[in-house]
């Protein structure tokens, strides 16, 4: 195990890196798949210093359907965002809350982040500096605490399930 | 049909830059700005898909791809301009 | 049948595009223009993406889902870019409405 683990430290990183390669060739032909290959074994190899932890899936399960939940949910939220944007400016509610987060890992807390950027008329602004507190700012939140409530139970426990069991 | 839902989206994609490039005047803050020549790139990008449609080429495509990669960094770069005073530390 | 997918999907996308800008033309403080690019925008390209995707894998010439490409770097990076400005205009102290709801503050930053 611990050699292949030296040579191949990212296993994730290389599959992406080989898939990304091949969209961007638009092919499938044995010569791309293979330069591909070596690229994603190579770059993960020359940039190791970028990437001290190794990430883990522990439910590959759940990590699909939190994925199909936010596509989802970006599908609502636009139809939301363009009825608060046509409607009028003078009735929208906007304001900051604060999420206390549990999630610990980097990943799992950019991953929460991006989610709740893209998802209801909710956007990231700041993480606090001990990585506890994200700050959100909400386009239209009659009820700050229902909104964060929400967001813990929809996107943070099934983060924290994937990546932090 | 397909023409003409694609001449009406450039319609409409044309408004929609017209739009950004009137926010980018007006501002009044400078991160103002930095959203709408955010949005104009993401606008610009639409355009081009439209244009690969229309004209029936897959070349916008990588046009499309670069303008997206050199977008977001500048987009980046001018915001750690505003909070740091400095781009590269 | 499949045409009229491709219209219905470009002029979505098209639509969803436009009133992005439309927010940031019309909506009234920094907080609030922000979410419309970072949304609208998204799924307006995203759709317009994917009906190219479509139309260019239909043309008989194979597979074409390079487009792809295109709609995941937009979704990873419309986010973090929306971080960093919303980030910036903590920092400058832009102006905002809604002071009623700002108890989640950032520590630091006194309102207004």
């Amino acid at each position: 195990m611990r050699p292949i683990r030296r040579l191949l430290p990212h296993p994730w990183l290389t599959t992406v890196l080989t898939l990304v390669w091949l969209l961007l060739n638009n092919t499938l032909s044995p010569g791309h798949v293979l330069l591909g290959l070596v690229l994603g074994w190579l770059i993960p190899l020359l940039s190791l210093r970028f990437w001290p932890d190794t990430v883990h899936f522990h439910h590959p399960l759940a990590l699909l359907r939190f994925i199909g939940r936010v596509l989802w949910d970006i599908l609502v939220a636009n139809l939301n965002v363009a009825q608060l944007i046509l409607g009028k400016p003078e009735r929208l509610r906007p304001g900051f809350f604060a999420i206390p987060l549990d999630l610990e890992t980097e990943l799992a807390i950019s991953l929460l982040a991006n989610t709740v950027s893209l998802t209801p008329g909710t956007l990231s602004v700041e993480l606090s500096p001990d990585r506890r507190t994200l700050f959100v700012h909400g386009m239209d939140v009659p009820d700050p605490a229902a909104t964060c409530a929400e967001i813990k139970l929809r996107y943070e426990a099934p983060l924290k399930e994937v990546f932090e069991p | 049909m397909m023409a003409l839902a694609v001449t009406l989206a450039l319609a409409l994609v044309a408004a929609a830059i017209a739009l950004s490039f009137w926010r980018l005047l007006i501002g009044p803050s400078a991160p103002d700005r930095i959203l709408a020549l955010d949005t104009l790139y993401i606008n610009t990008i639409a355009l081009l898909i439209l244009l690969g449609l229309r004209l029936n080429s897959n070349l916008y495509f990588e046009a499309a791809l670069l303008i997206a990669v050199i977008g977001f960094v500048g987009t980046l770069a001018l915001c750690k301009y505003l909070l740091r005073g400095d781009i590269i530390e | 049948m499949l045409e009229a997918l491709l219209s219905l999907l470009i002029l979505a996308g098209a639509l969803f595009t436009f009133i992005g800008s439309l927010g940031l033309a019309r909506l009234p403080d920094f907080f609030t223009r922000l979410h419309a690019p970072t949304k609208a925008t998204t799924l307006g390209v995203g759709s317009l993406l994917i009906a190219s995707a479509i139309h260019f894998s239909t043309q008989g010439e194979g597979l074409s889902l390079h487009e792809v490409l295109v709609t995941l770097f937009l979704f990873i990076t419309a986010p973090v870019s929306g971080h960093l400005l919303g980030k910036t205009g903590l920092h400058l102290r832009l102006p905002r409405l809604g002071k009623q709801a700002d108890g989640g503050l950032p520590p630091g930053l006194p309102p207004g």
